[in-house]
């Protein structure tokens, strides 16, 4: 296996291989749960935390595991994460919890995880394999978060609706109405709305990127005009 | 004087996109006449809100696309789906809720799937989902027949979204697949609701000459040969028989065949909506499974599904089964062998 430079991870992990906007992998919560900036943050904090801790695990234990028998234990070991966080959640922050539902238990099957400790984790060194489960992590939690925003934004006008689910009543005032007066716009809180959502957001990641990609190639042609 | 014909090669001279789209909009003129007749100028006003929408909104994303505009903009289909969307909308709802939804069947459903000729569902018909399911209120809010408001207050109603005082009563009826939803419900019989001030001879008061137009300019369309006759025959035939079916279990529960083939979005989505060459199924075959797909699930959302109409949507599942229809319906070709 090729050695990864740090910073290629954190690159990989928050925009080339971004899990929600390029692998497309966890599509299943990322579409569900993105209807407010608040749900999205929960299950995306969830998700990393599971990560970080899945892949640490995977790396540290990889020297014994048998290439036969590592897909069970990849799954036991996400469980076992999933299982504490679903207990803490329950225990902390118990009304997100409800709103947030089977997606908590879900974060087992979400694929970006047995991925990365497939792909990634079994293969390297541990510091590198807990900084790509952070960073993949938080790629997916922008991905979920900008998703959230947008159909917040546009399914009822606000951001941070019900804040007081996960920073306590402290909180309550933190919801902005970004258009005032707003009557709603039902489709984009809709699961349609997270389908129409996602394509526009990977529509903009794609235009973001052929972008710098003509100024790059515009750059080496002007080196080129220069040196000739 | 005698034209002879020459042997082949042929010179095939087949009908352009405009002059299709051109035959379209003449088809709607009847209908459209019918509907400003008995349910005010709204039904105008949402056609020019719309076309202008279209015109619009398909300006911008074939300027942002790179295409030449005068070529796409001059075919007319972005006036098809304006007209198609505007005469199923509500004659008095707001202009905002036009121009959004013709918006979004343009830019969304049309261009972002690849423009004319690559859209998997019908442009019109995704634009009427996305605003029943945003804006029910607004959407089912139909006027009675009749609604005696002149051109000076339809503007205002429509521009402003709030109707004179006076007014306000002219504007809240029930359509009459609407009337029979909400009144089977409450356990009304059958004869009782179809006797109710809503309904005319068979169908609703209004309504079914709507639907007498429509049904004129969409034969006009068959016979033209620009709409193919499998897909209303199928869409049609197949409603009837299964409100058939029901009727004749419990005539009281269920309304007549007659009731919904003359209801106005039978016959509208059949030779309008159902016929759209893009995006509806192309073999012979084909043709009448996806027609009778069409009236079966429209029927079977009307009478078991929570909206009152389900024309739209079921032209919108039909329309993802199109492919797989046309893949199993390959006419065999002329002399190939049997398997």
């Amino acid at each position: 296996m090729s050695t990864v430079s740090y910073s290629q991870i954190v690159r990989d992990g928050l925009w080339t291989h971004n899990t929600g906007f390029v692998q497309l992998l966890g599509l299943c919560p990322l579409l569900a749960v993105s209807n407010s900036v608040i749900n999205a943050l929960g299950l995306g904090l969830a998700t990393t935390l599971v990560l970080l801790a899945s892949n640490t695990t995977v790396s540290a234990i990889r020297r014994w595991l048998r290439p036969e028998v590592r897909i069970p234990i990849f799954v036991l070991v996400i469980a076992s994460f999933v299982t504490a966080i679903e207990l803490a959640m329950n225990a902390f922050w118990h009304e997100l919890y409800n709103i947030l539902g089977i997606f908590i238990p879900l974060i087992v099957t979400n694929c970006v995880i047995i991925g990365r400790a497939e792909a990634f984790a079994s293969k390297q060194s541990l510091p590198k394999a807990a900084l790509d489960g952070l960073v993949m992590g938080l790629g997916f939690l922008i991905a979920l978060v900008l998703l959230g925003a947008l159909r917040e934004v546009i399914g009822q006008g606000t951001l941070f609706s019900q804040a007081h689910l996960m920073f306590g009543e402290a909180a309550r005032g933190m919801t902005l109405h970004v258009i005032p007066d707003y009557r709603g716009f039902l489709l984009a809180i809709l699961p349609p709305g997270a389908f129409i959502g996602l394509g526009l957001l990977i529509a903009a990641k794609n235009a973001i990127d052929a972008g710098w990609q003509r100024k790059a190639s515009q750059k080496t042609v002007n080196l080129q005009e220069i040196e000739t | 004087m005698r034209f002879s014909t020459a042997s082949s090669p042929h010179w095939f001279v087949g009908p352009s996109v405009s002059q299709l789209m051109r035959q379209v909009l003449y088809a709607m003129l009847p209908g459209l006449a019918t509907l400003v007749w008995f349910f005010g100028w709204g039904v105008l006003l949402h056609v020019a809100i719309a076309s202008g929408a279209a015109l619009a909104s398909e300006a911008v994303v074939l300027a942002l696309r790179g295409k030449p505009l005068r070529l796409f903009l001059g075919d007319g289909s972005a006036l098809v789906t304006a007209w198609l969307l505007a005469a199923a909308l509500p004659a008095f709802s707001p202009w905002w809720i036009t121009t959004l939804g013709v918006a979004f069947a343009i830019v969304i459903a049309k261009h972002l799937y690849g423009g004319l000729g690559y859209n998997p569902f019908n442009p019109a018909m995704v634009g009427y989902v996305v605003l029943l399911i945003s804006f029910p209120l607004e959407m089912t809010t139909w006027p009675p027949v009749n609604p005696g408001v002149d051109f000076a207050s339809s503007v205002q109603i429509i521009f402003s979204g709030h109707p004179a005082e006076h007014l306000a009563d002219a504007l809240s009826g029930a359509t009459p697949l609407d009337a029979v939803k909400t009144q089977l419900g409450l356990g009304l019989g059958i004869t009782e609701i179809i006797n109710g001030p809503a309904f005319g001879l068979i169908g609703g008061q209004g309504w079914e000459w709507a639907a007498m137009a429509f049904l004129a300019g969409g034969l006009w369309l068959v016979m033209k040969r620009v709409a193919a006759w499998q897909i209303p025959a199928g869409m049609l035939g197949s409603l009837a028989l299964l409100s058939g079916i029901f009727y004749a279990l419990d005539p009281q529960a269920h309304a007549s065949p007659w009731f919904h083939l003359l209801s106005f979005s039978s016959i509208y989505g059949a030779f309008f909506i159902a016929t759209d060459p893009v995006t509806a199924s192309t073999t012979p075959r084909g043709r009448l499974l996806f027609g009778a797909g069409v009236g079966a699930l429209t029927y079977l959302i009307r009478c078991f599904g929570g909206y009152p109409d389900g024309v739209a949507f079921a032209v919108l599942l039909m329309n993802i089964a199109a492919p797989t229809i046309d893949y199993y319906t390959q006419p065999r070709v002329f002399g190939a062998r049997r398997d």
